[in-house]
């Protein structure tokens, strides 16, 4: 819908090959996976919302990428998406979540009685922990292709269903658009508040528009559970706190979201949510669980060690630097999260997190005292 | 190609009217309503959708009413081009409150007609008053007819003439396929090939251009770049950037053309020092060149006598054209009359980087302020007469004498 080559029986008039992006330059996983053959078999395609193959690719072929970072290069409309553009997501998918097939199902668990363990992570090394995940209420277009009243309409549910929430998980909506100076200043300390997007994968795909209508953070009053609203996805939805009790991060993410759901079906509404992707997002590579649980963890030794690459590799962990994906880590503390969204569930992602985190800073202490660390060199998990 | 291209297209106008219905003169489309997507417009009325412009400042912004959202928000061009994709660059930059911007942009040629009842204002408020609904625009590309067109080179550094032409037939750069930009790309450069003796040249496309090719057209201010305004981005006109994009010049370096950047074709006809008049011959020698050249193949400019010539945005309506030079006026332009002077005569100022740039030390650029409603004669004779007037000034500050701010010149031709 946002951009100009969505009328599909105008462009049919233009063959295939006319058609085709040059994607000669690119780096990403649409583009690996896009060949002429499935441009022309897809091109007259689209969801009954509306969204087309180009729609769906846009994104990929504005941003070529970059050597070394294999971004995904497409998003879904809606949630049909994945269906109607089947040939093209399911190979994007394969690929970028370590060989999930087409058959395969996903296992959901949330249920944080399940964790091992997870609430002593070094609070001298673990600064903070958090679990994040998003959610889309079905039967709305996602971000990049919703319009303005259904984005209004996706607000309107979630704040109702927010606003009942009770006891620690009590708290208040800030729209975007309506916030005070003070309530700004507040939520940036916080370190809660979300911008307009400014990276150019987000903004080719078209989710930026109208900003910043319809967008707003809710928190509870203990400022330890938040909800962004129509960033990304519908929904983010954030679990967080300081120190490195994990298992009291994740208990209440569970407990929250389990919460929110039974609040939208209350109101008719369901989330996205099969058995093969688990929970449906905008972007592919956050199917499954969409979850990342990560710590804010200082390791200025084990970071500088040659292996590790190679050990986050093997625990299926990922590294950022602390303002989120694509920032450089600062002073040793660095981001540490799953990698991995779909093909595990929500307990085996976070109980990834809590061993991985534990060997990490056992293996700081050790190079701290001028020890090795070849011995705790993980399995591949 | 272009004669079955061009057979296409008159194959889907009369397929159009057919649909209509004989002697209908609509050109408009409502949304398909045999789809889920008109499901939902149909959930969602046009007030659902109405977008909040509370802290807009773009002619767009102070044009839209929900009435004209609701008579609109459903139809669309035979490109199926809508009014929520003319407005989103409006919606989404709401602008500052010492600039208005324009606020919204046509997908194609018919958008100025289907969505006539939010353009004409737009255009009227940005045009200053000029009614599409009752004026005409005059074209007029006769170079000989302007006098005193040479400037005190003590004082002009370069002059330059730049305009932009659109190709009928073919979807404007918010709204172009990959197909209809290539082939944009193609007509226009295939004219180009035909063009010869001071006007001959070659074309450098951006994707392919080499690292040498492109640092020689950076050093000498050619090249152009992905857009990185949100007015231009939030548009979709730097959609599959750089396919299809493309510079060319002629050997002499004199007179460029840039190919599907904000609009199908730029061109720019330029040199350094005052001779203006040599420049805008050229230009229109160019102009009347590449229009003959494109026609020879059944193609033409989107052009009508109510907007003048067609392009993306509707304050390069009319003309299109931007005629100024790079000036050192370090006495003048520290006076207080300054803006009232520029203002009169109708000029205006900018950095020279161009627009949204700052004046570095004392040169700033000087530019006719219209687009529509005089004739590109009118204009470049205006800011020929306008320089003129301003270094005048600027000498009589030297030696110590005043200056007068001119009576403000009328705006159109009755």
């Amino acid at each position: 819908m946002p951009f100009g080559n969505t009328h599909n029986k105008f462009k049919m008039n233009y063959s295939a090959e006319q058609e085709y992006p040059d994607l000669s330059q690119h780096n990403n996983h649409m583009a690996k996976v896009l060949t002429l053959e499935m441009y022309s078999k897809l091109r007259d395609k689209e969801t009954p919302s509306g969204f087309t193959l180009d729609d769906v690719i846009q994104t990929g072929v504005d941003n070529p990428g970059h050597p070394f970072i294999m971004t995904v290069g497409c998003v879904a409309g809606d949630e049909e998406t994945y269906e109607v553009f089947k040939d093209l997501m399911d190979p994007v998918i394969e690929d970028r979540h370590g060989g999930y097939k087409p058959a395969d199902t996903h296992k959901t668990d949330l249920n944080a009685e399940n964790l091992q363990g997870g609430d002593d992570l070094d609070p001298n090394y673990v600064l903070s922990s958090r679990v994040r995940t998003g959610r889309s209420i079905r039967g709305f277009c996602l971000p990049p292709h919703c319009s303005r009243g259904e984005r209004r309409a996706i607000e309107q549910l979630s704040i109702e269903a927010l606003d009942s929430l009770e006891g620690d998980l009590k708290g208040k909506y800030y729209a975007l658009k309506n916030m005070s100076e003070e309530e700004q200043q507040q939520l940036i300390d916080d370190h809660f508040l979300f911008d307009k997007p400014v990276s150019p994968l987000l903004l080719a795909s078209g989710m930026a528009r109208d900003w910043p209508d319809a967008r707003g953070i809710w928190h509870n009053d203990n400022k330890t559970f938040l909800v962004w609203v129509n960033e990304e996805d519908h929904l983010r939805v954030i679990s967080m706190q300081k120190g490195g009790n994990m298992r009291e991060v994740f208990t209440r993410f569970c407990t929250g979201l389990t919460k929110i759901e039974d609040l939208f079906k209350n109101r008719g509404h369901e989330f996205m949510w099969n058995e093969h992707l688990g929970y449906v997002l905008t972007c592919p590579s956050n199917l499954g669980t969409g979850l990342r649980a990560g710590v804010h963890v200082k390791l200025p030794n084990v970071s500088k060690h040659e292996k590790f690459g190679e050990i986050l590799k093997r625990l299926r962990l990922q590294k950022r630097g602390t303002g989120g994906v694509d920032t450089a880590a600062v002073g040793g503390v660095f981001d540490i999260s799953n990698a991995d969204r779909l093909g595990f569930s929500e307990v085996e992602l976070v109980q990834m997190v809590v061993d991985g985190v534990n060997l990490l800073v056992n293996m700081e202490k050790r190079l701290e005292g001028g020890e090795g660390i070849d011995d705790m060199m993980p399995e591949q998990k | 190609m272009a004669n079955s291209f061009t057979r296409m297209i008159t194959g889907r106008n009369t397929a159009v009217l057919m649909a209509m219905g004989a002697g209908t003169l609509a050109t408009t489309f409502l949304l398909s309503d045999n789809n889920a997507a008109a499901e939902r417009r149909r959930f969602y009325p046009p007030s659902a959708d109405y977008p909040d412009l509370r802290k807009h400042n773009n002619c767009m912004a102070a044009a839209l009413s929900p009435t004209i959202y609701a008579h609109l928000r459903d139809k669309a061009t035979p490109n199926n081009w809508t009014l929520d994709q003319c407005i989103q660059t409006g919606v989404d930059n709401p602008g500052h409150p010492f600039i208005k911007t324009v606020g919204m942009v046509a997908g194609d040629e018919e958008s100025y007609e289907v969505f006539a009842e939010l353009f004409d204002p737009v255009i009227k408020d940005r045009h200053n008053g000029y009614d599409p609904r009752t004026m005409k625009h005059p074209t007029d590309l006769e170079a000989s007819k302007i006098t005193s067109g040479m400037f005190d080179e003590r004082y002009v550094l370069s002059s330059r003439v730049r305009t932009g032409r659109s190709i009928r037939g073919l979807s404007l750069p918010p709204a172009c396929t990959r197909s209809e930009r290539r082939e944009v790309e193609r007509v226009v450069v295939t004219a180009l090939s035909g063009l010869k003796g001071d006007l001959a040249g070659r074309y450098y496309s951006l994707g392919e251009m080499t690292d040498t090719e492109q640092q020689q057209l950076i050093d000498e201010h050619f090249l152009f770049d992905k857009p990185v305004s949100p007015l231009l981005t939030a548009a979709g006109m730097a959609r599959d950037w750089p396919d299809a994009r493309g510079i060319w010049h002629n050997n002499g370096k004199n007179f460029l053309i840039w190919i599907n950047e904000e609009d199908h074709t730029r061109i720019i006809s330029m040199e350094k020092g005052g001779n203006m008049k040599r420049v805008f011959e050229r230009f229109c020698r160019g102009l009347k060149q590449v229009e003959h050249l494109i026609q020879e193949r059944g193609w033409e400019f989107m052009w009508n006598e109510r907007l003048g010539y067609i392009l993306t945005c509707p304050s390069n309506l009319g003309t299109g054209l931007r005629a100024g030079v790079h000036i050192r006026l370090p006495l003048l332009s520290k006076d207080p009359r300054f803006k009232k002077i520029l203002e009169n005569l109708r000029l205006q100022k900018r950095g020279t980087g161009g627009v949204d740039t700052a004046a570095t030390g004392d040169t700033v650029d000087i530019s006719n302020l219209d687009r529509l409603g005089k004739s590109e004669v009118e204009l470049v004779q205006l800011v020929v007469d306008g320089v003129n007037y301003l270094i005048e000034c600027e000498k009589r500050l030297e030696r110590g004498q005043d200056i007068k701010i001119p009576s403000p010149i009328s705006q159109f031709r009755k």
